[in-house]
């Protein structure tokens, strides 16, 4: 028998692919079309070709704010996940308490970004911020609009501790789906506290462990608002995130061109590391599954 | 290996019970041999588990002490009792290899290696798991997991019981006869004092020399298969065991006789000052389809299970199975059903009264 050939059935996609033109393709077409271009005033535009990608690859300043990126976003994954996990093995498994600490732990989730960062612009400073005011007063040398490392220490304990509770509350729920008879089976086996997280909790969390590193890996390289918000960048350039540097291209100096290169080039990256740690991930999954 | 003590007992899940309806498990206490194979059977939430895990360690009785042999071991960690347990669900720990697995209970007492090598070996080849041993556990069948937590129950050769409870729940029909009588091997060769907990009658009577009945958070009987079929200690026992159950009938008993409404039932004892609520219990395969004598029923149905056929009939609105050969003929005049004397248990309250003595008065 024949099968029916029905081509009106695309009729019914349409909707969704204008949506998405309209929201997504066309917009980021924009950006192509500018990073092969150059402009000047009068809404003049000049081909370049790849100028431009050229020129982004080969840029110190670019590549500077690159590297104070992979550090920035290393850095807060090395100490978010452990944190998180750490976490999330110390709250109370149910009962009144349990919610305490889930309604606690997503306070931080609920605050916007330019909020957070002025919260800790405003709590980091010397003269009137409680946390700079008392470091100074402890005798320390604290001051993290004119000393870059201290700068650094307070963008990342501020994103610790906005974000942290993402990990613990996915690692909580990861946690709570091993049934109870895991733990007595591991009781019975004289396992000790590190072989019950070793060969049980850990994994048991891989799969949400995956989607937590994924979710901080890319909201942290993107990260914006928080930084600029308390250091705006400084002090100097040392913590101008790309993010940050963007910005500071496209709608300060209006370069446009190279912006929209950096842009393409920024979110292939992003891409790439998500691509390549979600393959890994699964996998290694795969590979213990059946054949 | 030791015998297993139970003094006391009474466990709650409540922090302050008042009443004994507050008890998911009712004072009992109970000797249980050293080297027997106990099998806990009773329906859902009827306290089986709750036993199995004081036993085990896993949960404190809020009442009571436990000891393995003089050993009081009421408030020692499961780790210290030295005992194996089986889950109804598979336990395996996901990313270690079925080796690594069953070597786990071992090497985490700091056996010797060569032994270590030598136990999953042997175990190995008992759950037939030999060409997988190098797998990781992970995405193996549910049955295969099962056969790797079974292993690991069995792994250690010293401890003082192993538990299961309801492990073949999620292995195959034909793969449970074949684990189930590997157990029992392996129980005939090591001796282990085994407690295996299960709602099915048939694994239990299989599989142990023991099968402790249990109701509402009650012990009702411990027996042998023969003895839960011959001579129920409780009216529940009685109803569970046997396919179908016992047949219960309301009844007055004087002497050598009961009476059933109008109709006279012979005994093979005499009973005397009985009080309560008198029943009488016959199993179905002691029930015999008479033209001429006995209560007079109406049969409802006649079904065929192959190798008999099972009379449902009503005497008076209560129902009566009884059991007739494969070859038998049920006739239309066969309107009456007669017991053996011999088999018939009274019941006062629901509990069996022995009879006072034995032989029919003149």
């Amino acid at each position: 028998m024949d099968k029916r050939v029905n081509q009106k059935a695309w009729l019914l996609v349409l909707p969704v692919l204008v949506l998405v033109a309209f929201s997504a393709v066309i917009p980021l077409m924009t950006v192509v079309n500018y990073s092969v271009q150059d402009s000047f005033g009068n809404n003049q535009f000049f081909w370049v070709g790849l100028e431009w990608f050229k020129e982004t690859l080969a840029s110190e300043r670019i590549r500077d704010a690159l590297g104070r990126q992979f550090m920035f976003t290393l850095i807060i994954l090395a100490i978010e996940v452990p944190l998180g996990i750490l976490v999330a093995l110390n709250m109370p498994k149910k009962g009144f308490w349990a919610s305490v600490c889930l309604v606690l732990m997503a306070l931080p989730l609920l605050i916007p970004w330019n909020v957070v960062g002025t919260i800790w612009q405003i709590f980091g400073r010397v003269d009137i911020g409680l946390l700079g005011y008392t470091l100074d007063a402890l005798g320390f040398d604290y001051n993290y609009t004119q000393d870059a490392l201290d700068a650094w220490i307070t963008i990342i304990v501020m994103d610790v501790w906005h974000w942290t509770s993402l990990v613990a509350l996915l690692a909580y729920a990861g946690l709570q789906s091993i049934p109870e008879a895991y733990y007595q089976a591991a009781k019975i086996d004289q396992a000790s506290r590190w072989k019950v997280f070793r060969f049980i909790e850990l994994p048991k969390m891989s799969g949400v462990l995956t989607i937590a590193i994924l979710l901080r890996f890319m909201d942290s390289f993107k990260i914006y608002t928080e930084p600029f918000v308390v250091t705006g960048g400084g002090p100097g350039n040392s913590t101008t995130l790309l993010s940050i540097d963007l910005v500071k291209m496209a709608l300060g100096q209006f370069d446009l061109g190279p912006a929209a290169a950096f842009s393409i080039i920024y979110f292939l990256i992003i891409l790439l590391v998500s691509w390549v740690f979600f393959t890994v991930m699964t996998n290694l999954d795969k590979e213990e599954g059946p054949k | 290996m030791a015998q297993i003590t139970l003094a006391n007992l009474a466990h709650s899940y409540l922090p302050n019970p008042s009443g004994e309806a507050d008890f998911a498990l009712k004072e009992m206490n109970h000797v249980w041999t050293d080297g027997e194979a106990y099998a806990l059977l009773g329906s859902s939430g009827c306290g089986k588990t709750t036993l199995l895990n004081i036993i085990s360690g896993l949960l404190r009785p809020s009442q009571g002490r436990v000891f393995f042999g003089d050993t009081d071991v009421t408030d020692m960690t499961t780790a210290d009792r030295n005992i194996a347990q089986v889950f109804q669900f598979p336990v395996v720990y996901d990313t270690m290899t079925v080796r690594e697995n069953l070597a786990f209970p071992l090497k985490n007492r700091g056996a010797p290696k060569d032994y270590v090598q030598q136990r999953v070996a042997e175990i190995c080849r008992m759950i037939d798991m030999e060409d997988q041993l190098d797998r990781k556990a992970r995405g193996l069948t549910a049955d295969a997991k099962q056969k790797i937590s079974l292993g690991r129950g069995m792994v250690r050769e010293d401890v003082n019981a192993i538990l299961f409870d309801e492990p073949l729940t999620v292995i195959d029909p034909h793969m449970k006869w074949e684990l189930r009588t590997q157990l029992k091997e392996l129980h005939q060769r090591f001796g282990h004092t085994m407690i295996y907990v299960t709602h099915d009658q048939t694994e239990a009577l299989t599989f142990a020399d023991k099968v402790v009945v249990m109701s509402e958070g009650r012990v009702v009987q411990i027996g042998t298969p023969e003895e839960l079929f011959e001579t129920p200690e409780h009216t529940f026992v009685g109803y569970f065991i046997g396919s179908p159950g016992m047949n219960v009938l309301d009844a007055t008993v004087e002497g050598g006789s009961a009476r059933v409404g109008a109709h006279e039932v012979p005994l093979a004892g005499r009973y005397d000052g009985l009080t309560g609520h008198v029943q009488i219990g016959i199993r179905p395969e002691f029930a015999h389809l008479s033209e001429s004598e006995g209560l007079p029923v109406t049969i409802k149905r006649v079904e065929d299970v192959g190798r008999h056929k099972i009379v449902r009939a009503d005497h008076e609105g209560t129902e009566i199975n009884i059991i007739a050969a494969e070859g038998a003929e049920i006739g239309a005049d066969q309107r009456r059903v007669v017991f053996d004397p011999d088999r018939v248990n009274v019941y006062a309250d629901a509990w069996r009264v022995p009879p006072t003595s034995m032989g029919r008065a003149a």
